[in-house]
């Protein structure tokens, strides 16, 4: 069948592309241009990334067309805006699930639909069994490198078009064996790490320059107002964090913990560590943007809940909510991060999710 | 059409395929060893057949042959120009300039267009008025359009306020008449179905330039490094092959495809002034041009989108902005008809134009 593959200019792309090219498909190679560094590149010089050109290196040794797509636009006011404003409120967004969302499943795919391709395939980490009620998303076998977390918020309709050839293979090692069976130059090129559009790994400054009016220091205060320190800026901080508070536990006698981020004053808010988890502790979390990729029945479903890119799953019953939201019903109580994902799963099959609000509890 | 690749190939203005005669011109300088530059016979030899072939393109444009230095290509040849006559007095562009022109003069005034993408002279004169001499950089016809500019009038108007002109003759050059004399050209030998790899740079005179490149002091000291000699007698050859081609023939052909393209609900940029016989731009509105590229690509037909750069990845339109396209700008393919098209290969696009139409476009 005509496929289209999206491709990073990775290895793990890189290897779909080659082995369902291998398999006889019609392979059609798309790379997204995302966002340009700016660094190595002065105005007006070319676009192109190191990784696109890696793409089209293999789109070219294996013999299938290969695209470039400017998406950087859409990039800019989907993942790395919202991202940014994220960060102003104080809550700790999770923009690989934006982007996913939609750049790649939304825009992507429906080029691919309208380049006549029957399936888009990408190089995720993730399992699609075909079951009685169509497609279902599982976690994949190496756990390692699950990214089903990453991926809930994909339609049940994406779903059905979508191809992940990699959820089934043991672990990366054999990918880079592949790679190099496939005679792909790249097989020892090194994974990506962190949040693609952040170069230096300090989000901070990225935010910091995005959003300039949260920029500067300011002061680290308790709860009752009492100045215990200074920061460096609001947008180096997020709920739950003890790091970066200085000597201010020594001070007070007791570990301190960040409660609050109260934006527009630039004031940070602490409080003891072991008294603020017990207060932010939750046994109902409420959540927003949810994506079932199931029926849910509205008396709720028993399921296990991540909170977090790497935790462990914790008992609930979740219920659909009128208006696209979900209620939260925790076994044990637990400290969620507003901004961050929830997600449903039953075994290893994913369910659906959504992002967790800030709040009542 | 590329029988090997099962192509059409309909993309002239990305570069023209390679005429018989330029095939033949290039083989013959690759059998001659010597260096012009060397006093020995075999220099003397290539030299003969280098100046032979300058004066064959200072002929065309009438022009002596001290006025021609040749470059790797159109885009030294623009930027050669604007080094040598814009440095001392202000710089003046076209609003739909190639970027060969627009990257060279990065702080240059852009002139506006009209919807045709036409400079309007009066404006020009008005401009260069207030302003005084300048160096004034008008292409003859536009890379993405076809569109002819009315040089004529600009020449005119350039030579009352003492401003230099230059034209970016790449896409007119061989393809219409050329008859200005007050101005430097600049010309590219794979535009006009020579190899890649030659230019040349049309000055109004002898006189010396400040050189990008000294070198050796080949050129006259205008442009140092060794010649391509095979490369400069193919072009030479495929200039006048160009001139003399049916290019009424080639219309009747472009003609067939913008009928289809309206059809099909398509518009046409540019249609009702005068343009290249080759070109048409073709705005699908709704559709996006890499979606046209990739589906007419993948069906083997080749085309393009105004502006690709590189890394191949398209982008809207500057020209089509210019001339009052919001999403338009965006959402255009050119089709540029090569000189050895044939009505088969027309007709094949049509059928492919029109399915991709009726499957893509949003009612």
């Amino acid at each position: 069948m005509r496929i289209l593959v999206a491709m990073s200019g990775g290895v793990d792309s890189s290897v779909v592309a080659a082995l369902l090219k291998r398999q006889g498909h019609e392979v059609i190679g798309a790379t997204l241009q995302l966002y340009d560094h700016g660094q190595a590149s002065k105005p007006g010089a070319c676009c192109a990334g190191r990784d696109i050109m890696d793409a089209r290196a293999v789109a070219d040794k294996l013999g299938f067309p290969h695209y470039v797509i400017d998406a950087e636009s859409r990039f800019r006011d989907s993942v790395i805006e919202s991202f940014a404003d994220s960060y102003a409120r104080g809550e700790t967004p999770v923009p690989c699930v934006a982007c996913n969302q939609g750049v790649k499943f939304t825009d992507l795919l429906g080029m691919a639909r309208d380049l006549g391709c029957e399936a888009m395939a990408t190089g995720h980490y993730v399992r699609r069994v075909e079951g009685d009620d169509g497609a279902e998303m599982h976690r994949p076998v190496d756990a390692d490198r699950d990214q089903s977390w990453f991926l809930f918020a994909t339609t049940r309709d994406q779903l059905e078009y979508l191809r992940f050839p990699l959820g089934d293979v043991p672990d990366k090692a054999h990918v880079r064996a592949l790679a190099e069976e496939l005679g792909l130059e790249i097989a020892a090129k090194p994974d990506s790490q962190d949040i693609c559009f952040v170069p230096t790994g300090s989000y901070a400054e990225l935010v910091e320059k995005l959003r300039p009016e949260i920029q500067g220091e300011g002061e680290i205060v308790d709860e009752e107002g009492r100045v215990l320190g200074r920061h460096e800026g609001v947008a180096r901080y997020t709920v739950g964090q003890s790091k970066r508070l200085g000597d201010i536990h020594t001070g007070v006698g007791e570990r301190q913990m960040v409660t609050r981020i109260d934006v527009p004053r630039r004031r940070i808010i602490v409080g003891p560590r072991a008294q603020a988890i017990e207060a932010e502790n939750r046994r109902t979390v409420h959540l927003r943007n949810m994506n079932w990729l199931i029926d849910a029945s509205p008396e709720g479903v028993h399921c296990g809940v991540q909170i977090r890119a790497r935790e462990k799953l914790r008992d609930a019953v979740v219920r659909p909510l009128e208006g696209g939201g979900a209620v939260v019903e925790l076994t044990e109580p637990a400290t969620p991060a507003p901004g961050q994902a929830c997600v449903l799963y039953d075994g290893s099959r994913v369910l659906g999710g959504g992002f967790i609000v800030a709040g009542e509890s | 059409m590329n029988e090997a690749l099962k192509t059409t190939y309909l993309d002239a203005n990305a570069t023209e395929p390679l005429r018989p005669a330029a095939r033949q011109a290039v083989l013959d300088g690759m059998m001659l060893s010597g260096n012009p530059s060397s006093v020995h016979a075999d220099g003397r030899e290539a030299r003969r057949f280098l100046e032979e072939a300058r004066n064959r393109i200072s002929a065309g444009f009438g022009r002596i042959s001290g006025t021609c230095v040749f470059t790797s290509g159109g885009t030294e040849a623009d930027a050669m120009a604007i080094h040598a006559f814009g440095r001392s007095r202000p710089v003046l562009i076209g609003g739909t300039e190639h970027d060969a022109i627009r990257k060279a003069a990065p702080d240059a005034e852009v002139l506006g267009v009209d919807r045709f993408g036409l400079l309007d002279p009066e404006d020009l004169r008005q401009r260069l008025h207030q302003i005084g001499p300048a160096l004034v950089c008008v292409m003859s016809a536009n890379n993405e359009t076809g569109v002819l500019s009315p040089l004529q009038d600009i020449e005119a108007v350039c030579r009352d306020s003492g401003s230099h002109l230059h034209v970016d003759a790449v896409q007119g050059a061989g393809r219409v008449p050329f008859t200005l004399s007050e101005c430097s050209v600049a010309i590219s030998g794979h535009k006009m179905g020579g190899p890649k790899g030659a230019g040349a740079l049309l000055m109004q005179n002898e006189d010396p330039i400040d050189a990008l490149t000294i070198g050796g002091g080949q050129e006259r000291g205008r442009r140092g490094g060794t010649q391509p000699l095979p490369a400069i007698l193919g072009m030479a050859a495929a200039f006048e092959e160009s001139r003399r081609q049916d290019w009424v023939r080639i219309d009747v052909l472009r003609e067939q495809v913008e009928q289809a393209a309206l059809e099909c609900g398509a518009r046409v940029a540019g249609r009702g002034v005068p343009r290249l016989p080759n070109t048409s731009c073709l705005i699908l509105d709704g559709v996006s041009a890499q979606i046209q590229l990739m589906t007419l690509d993948l069906g083997g037909f080749c085309v393009s989108a105004g502006s690709a750069c590189s890394s191949g990845k398209v982008s809207s339109s500057h020209v089509l902005t210019a001339m009052g396209e919001t999403e338009g700008a965006s959402q255009a393919i050119r089709v540029s008809l090569p000189w050895n098209v044939e009505e088969d290969h027309v007709v094949a696009f049509c059928k492919a134009y029109r399915e991709m139409a009726a499957r893509l476009k949003k009612q």
